[in-house]
């Protein structure tokens, strides 16, 4: 036994095995992607950046029952809501800190109207921290930019909700 | 009619041009070698490597090479700053010049003297002092205890790189590097004198403090070795002084024992094909080796480095020189006799 560990070690056979090995690996394919130009795929119930949602008529979906900002477990979300002119309830102020936010999912969770949601967006980076303090303009726009890829998602994951 | 000014001028000005000939493809070589070097390991763990400056992410080494030259050199408090910037340098100047021997092609060598294979034993072996210079200059413990492994790691392993050469040289009968080439014309020195190829090879590993030999930076005892205090361009010289060094271990290796510029075989198309082109390939294969080697084969402990040096390669070595020439005596093989 010991003359063969002798005769292995002398012969350099764990590093040959070893070099072959990596040679295998070396033209195996690459378990990386080539990120900023092709992207990983994404599940539906990705949570990314947030959005407000319109119904298709172009009215907000929010009621500003504040379920999502007293969900919130890092309280990111403050809002403030008055009775609008026809009598129904909307938000004066909806902001999200995108900076305290965690993006658990429990404020697309928690609203009755889907109003908040979170898209597959993940690459809102920024050049200063004020620009993460999303207000309800950014957040609204985000949803009609994204308006599509939510719907689709929102679609594909409803009968599990 | 040319004075002797003239003449001087002239004379130094064919110098420099020649220096300028060797230094320039080498600091090429160096940021291909960076390149290729993280390539390869990001081959071998599935990753991609450097892809997004440039195509293919070639000038990845300029660009981190860019930044460097504008980030601040700092000079630690307790340090000695003479010699904390003239270690670099040193390494740096030594590595370089160590390549002015290494003939390229037939002929093509900026000095070929007869003693060349000395001559880069001895400033190699220099290299050790920018090392030894940095870790004590640095004032601080990780340096200091990096230089001090480096150097011993460098002596020891010196020895048994000595004790190859020596063996390359019984069968060659001369020091002169373009005629040890030009003794492998029938036959490359790896094939007779293989483990004596693999005790070179394994040696350079450690003598460049190559992984998995690169004890003195292994950052998990010793942060960065003798460079963790070093910054901007200091270290870039130590980056590229260590480069040089590697590539001058590949065309080492290439020289002594894969036959120089020589083609594979003698025959039309391969020895039409000019002999640095050759020269080239084999040190980048070597190269390659080196680099597959950092990829797979885990860091040694340090007692176990010294065991391999002293207990088995130094033996080995020694056994092989006794053979190597007893073999040639009495077969009357041995050059010059």
């Amino acid at each position: 036994m010991k003359i063969i560990n002798f005769l292995k070690s002398f012969l350099l056979l764990d590093f040959l095995k070893a070099f072959y090995l990596a040679q295998k690996y070396f033209f195996r394919k690459k378990a990386t992607i080539n990120y900023p130009f092709e992207k990983g795929k994404l599940s539906p119930r990705f949570r990314g950046e947030h959005a407000l949602r319109r119904y298709p008529s172009g009215e907000e979906r929010c009621i500003g029952c504040k379920l999502c900002e007293a969900v919130c477990p890092a309280q990111a979300i403050t809002i403030e809501t008055q009775p609008r002119d026809d009598g129904t309830r909307r938000t004066l102020r909806y902001d999200i800190d995108m900076v305290k936010c965690i993006y658990c999912g429990l404020c697309e969770e928690s609203c009755p109207v889907d109003a908040i949601v979170q898209g597959p967006n993940f690459e809102f980076t920024t050049e200063t921290r004020k620009e993460l303090y999303y207000t309800k303009e950014k957040l609204l726009e985000n949803g009609d930019r994204w308006e599509t890829v939510i719907a689709e998602n929102l679609d594909a994951d409803a009968k599990y909700r | 009619m040319i004075s002797l000014a003239q003449t001087y001028f002239i004379e130094v000005m064919t110098i420099i041009l020649y220096c300028l000939l060797i230094f320039v493809p080498l600091l090429l070589g160096v940021v291909m070698a960076l390149y290729a070097d993280r390539k390869i390991w990001a081959a071998v763990q599935k990753r991609r490597g450097p892809n997004v400056v440039g195509p293919y992410g070639l000038f990845q080494v300029p660009a981190d090479g860019l930044k460097f030259i504008f980030k601040e050199i700092i000079l630690p408090d307790g340090s000695d700053k003479t010699v904390f910037l003239i270690a670099p340098i040193i390494t740096l100047a030594l590595s370089i010049t160590a390549w002015a021997v290494v003939p390229v092609q037939a002929g093509v060598v900026l000095a070929n003297i007869n003693v060349g294979i000395l001559y880069i034993f001895a400033i190699s072996s220099l290299g050790v002092y920018g090392i030894l210079m940095a870790g004590w200059s640095s004032n601080s413990k990780y340096p200091f205890f990096g230089a001090l492994r480096s150097a011993a790691q460098m002596v020891s392993y010196e020895v048994s790189i000595g004790f190859v050469i020596i063996t390359v040289l019984l069968c060659v009968g001369s020091l002169n590097l373009t005629e040890i080439v030009m003794a492998q014309k029938t036959m490359w020195f790896f094939i007779p004198l293989f483990p004596m190829f693999i005790v070179f090879f394994i040696s350079a590993l450690a003598e460049t403090n190559r992984p998995p030999f690169d004890l003195p930076e292994a950052e998990s005892e010793l942060v960065a070795g003798y460079q963790t205090e070093y910054s901007g361009m200091p270290f870039v010289l130590f980056l590229f002084g260590e480069y040089i060094n590697i590539l001058l271990m590949c065309a080492m290796t290439t020289i002594l024992f894969l036959g120089g510029w020589l083609p594979p075989i003698d025959i039309y198309p391969l020895n039409a094909v000019p002999g640095f082109v050759w020269f080239l390939l084999k040190v980048i294969f070597v190269f390659y080796l080196f680099a597959m080697v950092k990829a797979f084969v885990p860091r040694y402990r340090y007692d176990q480095l010294m065991r391999l040096g002293w207990k088995v390669f130094l033996p080995l070595s020694l056994f092989a020189v006794v053979a190597t020439s007893s073999i040639l005596f009495f077969f009357n093989l041995a050059p010059g006799m």
